[in-house]
């Protein structure tokens, strides 16, 4: 494989709420067009790893670089190109609760594209709206009139407005229906062929994790205790990694990719 | 990014060649369509093989060259071409509008459906008022089911905690009546009953109306904000399945807890606001303590306090299921508890409002003037 483009470099970083410390010296690099899952039991910090990254969450210590440039102290004004290049994805979806589904997804084109005319922007949610699998009348519905899938559909289709090289997943099939999963899992692996993108994935859907992710990382003791393919995290000797996809239902998924394999 | 797209045109065999290149995406893609728009041939082939990058309005912009136009693709990669058949087949008649309504219409439905709110509201309530009954005479018959903590947490919460803000409240504007009292009875040298209105304003309306109107704005929103947001996630249903009815674990401590500190604390509002007025009488007017309460011991009837005794808790019992009531209607989102919370309030002291009307001329016929 060769040497990629390094888009995320945390180093050092650490994290605490009150006494509670949540990472302490954590390293993490992603590197472009990759899949890069990031798993750990409950309470490890996942997604506050991913608000530091973001910018969401100012870490007590450590360096954060996303696309080169380094997120920590900048102002708001100086962070907004930064931003426009990565799309977010909250756990309940996080929309506008005032828009409709299709005006949500038009807020980042018209934030950082003033100016384009309504006719295209109604184009672009009408195909973003259908790309992440809404029904046809989803549109127009405002997020209270969603399910809880619904309003995760809606969310991914925000966050991909923008076409973004980035983009941060926090558990995006958690609540999903199996079929629902499986075509996000499609859309995010078709997506990423064709715009090249990178995506930050946290996740507990092991089937997800077997599906489309090129390199995990395991959070574990605040810091990110291994980073590799499947495999190779399954060849370590860490008793969390090897009951995490040895257990019952890691070997069902590894079970079920196998046969897909062999299918193909 | 100072990669630009670049679009040329030229005519090749009858057929009019659209060659792209540079970059397809969403920051050209305004100048891109308005120069597109300009190009009226027919027989449309969309050359894209020096295209470097391109992102899926520009997928879309190609799409809909071939959908409407009837373009033909040709040089596209394979990962344009995915994007190309992605794009296409997201093609669908999804709808982002609302439907029209027209304002007659649109307003004729708001009249309609407030209406209709006005009257589920009010069945609501005596509906919520008979589970009350309910419940009381559960507990009345089960005195082991009557939670104490909860009760005097409660009174805690809507009785001590109020005293502060409450007194100084009723303090200031007992100081305010007398004060302007004092400037108009001055006209006619009649300063000494400055008392009398201090007095009798103060124990017959004014202490527990405005205690009332702070106890909804303080425990009425928070009953309604705090059941709201148990309601959102979950908890009240969860009691339920426990087999803990809400009504007995929530709602009556609360109504119980107002009920009883309403006509403590509407009493305790005029008494300051006495204190305000006696003060502003001995400073400004030269009346000394002594004096003014003598003279307030005279002129005030003890119906005036037989009347706050009687209308407080009926007040807080009016504030204390406008806050229940309205927080177990949350549905839906977050934005809902604070409509239901602002509802509450206002709810409360409205109907407050107008049943110390109907108080004022009951206790009028019955002779307590």
């Amino acid at each position: 494989m060769t040497e990629r483009e390094t888009i995320i470099e945390v180093k050092g970083l650490r994290n605490s709420f009150g006494t509670q410390v949540v990472h302490e010296d954590l390293d993490l690099a992603v590197k472009r067009g990759e899949i890069f899952g990031v798993v750990g039991g409950s309470g490890t910090g996942k997604s506050v790893l991913m608000r530091s990254i973001i910018g969401l969450q100012k870490p007590d210590a450590g360096e954060i670089t996303v696309f080169g440039e380094s997120m920590i102290g900048r102002d708001e004004e100086e962070a907004k190109h930064v931003r426009r290049r990565w799309g977010v994805l909250f756990q309940g979806g996080a929309l506008f609760s005032g828009l409709t589904v299709a005006e949500n997804i038009q807020v980042p084109i018209k934030e950082f594209f003033p100016g384009l005319d309504q006719e295209l922007l109604d184009e672009i949610a009408v195909y973003k709206t259908a790309m992440s699998g809404l029904g046809v009348d989803a549109g127009a519905k405002y997020p209270s009139e969603l399910s809880g899938g619904m309003r995760k559909r809606a969310g991914i289709a925000r966050a991909l407005a923008l076409d973004p090289e980035l983009l941060f997943l926090d558990e995006p099939t958690a609540g999903l229906d199996p079929i629902g999963a499986a075509a996000f899992d499609q859309l995010i692996s078709e997506l990423r062929h064709a715009l090249g993108l990178t995506v930050f994935l946290i996740t507990h859907d092991l089937d997800t994790l077997y599906a489309i992710c090129d390199r995990v990382a395991v959070l574990a003791d605040k810091k990110v205790v291994a980073v590799g393919t499947i495999p190779e995290l399954l060849a370590l000797d860490h008793e969390w990694i090897q009951e995490y996809f040895k257990g019952p239902r890691g070997r069902a998924a590894a079970a079920i990719n196998e046969r897909e394999e062999a299918d193909a | 990014m100072s990669v630009t797209t670049d679009l040329s045109s030229n005519v090749e065999g009858g057929k009019c060649v659209l060659r792209f290149s540079g970059s397809l995406t969403l920051l050209r893609v305004r100048r891109l369509s308005e120069e597109l728009g300009e190009i009226e041939a027919e027989n449309l082939v969309v050359d894209l093989s020096d295209v470097e990058k391109m992102d899926t309005v520009g997928a879309w912009l190609i799409h809909k060259l071939e959908r409407d136009r009837g373009a033909t693709i040709v040089g596209a990669t394979e990962e344009q071409q995915l994007l190309i058949d992605h794009v296409t087949g997201a093609d669908q008649p999804v709808k982002i509008k609302r439907d029209y309504v027209s304002p007659f219409q649109r307003v004729l439905g708001q009249i309609g459906a407030s209406m209709m709110l006005a009257g589920r509201t009010m069945l609501g309530l005596l509906g919520f008022f008979g589970a009350l009954l309910i419940t009381i005479w559960n507990i009345i018959r089960r005195p082991r089911r009557f939670r104490l903590n909860a009760v005097t947490q409660q009174f805690e919460v809507v009785g001590v905690d109020a005293l502060g803000i409450i007194g100084l409240m009723s303090f200031l504007v007992g100081i305010v009546i007398a004060e302007q009292g004092a400037v108009q009875l001055r006209q006619f040298g009649a300063e000494i009953y400055t008392i009398n209105l201090i007095g009798r304003s103060a124990l017959k309306e004014l202490g527990v109306l405005m205690t009332a109107i702070m106890v909804a704005g303080r425990s009425g929103s928070a009953f309604a904000a705090q059941l709201g947001s148990m309601k959102l996630s979950e908890e009240i249903d969860a009691m339920r399945t426990i087999g803990v009815s809400p009504m007995e674990a929530l709602i009556f401590p609360r109504v119980l807890a107002t009920v009883l500190m309403m006509p403590l604390l509407g009493f305790y509002a005029a008494v300051l606001a006495i204190v305000g007025g006696g003060l502003f009488c001995w400073i400004s007017l030269g009346i000394p303590p002594v004096t003014f309460i003598q003279r307030t011991r005279e002129v005030v009837p003890m119906t005036d306090l037989w009347q706050t005794i009687i209308k407080a808790p009926v007040f807080g019992l009016i504030i204390a299921m406008a806050g229940c009531f309205q927080g177990l209607q949350v549905q839906g989102n977050a934005e809902e508890v604070g409509l239901r919370t602002t509802t509450a309030v206002v709810q409360g002291i409205f109907l407050v409002i107008v049943i110390d009307a109907f108080f004022a001329v009951f206790f009028t016929e019955i002779g307590w003037t």
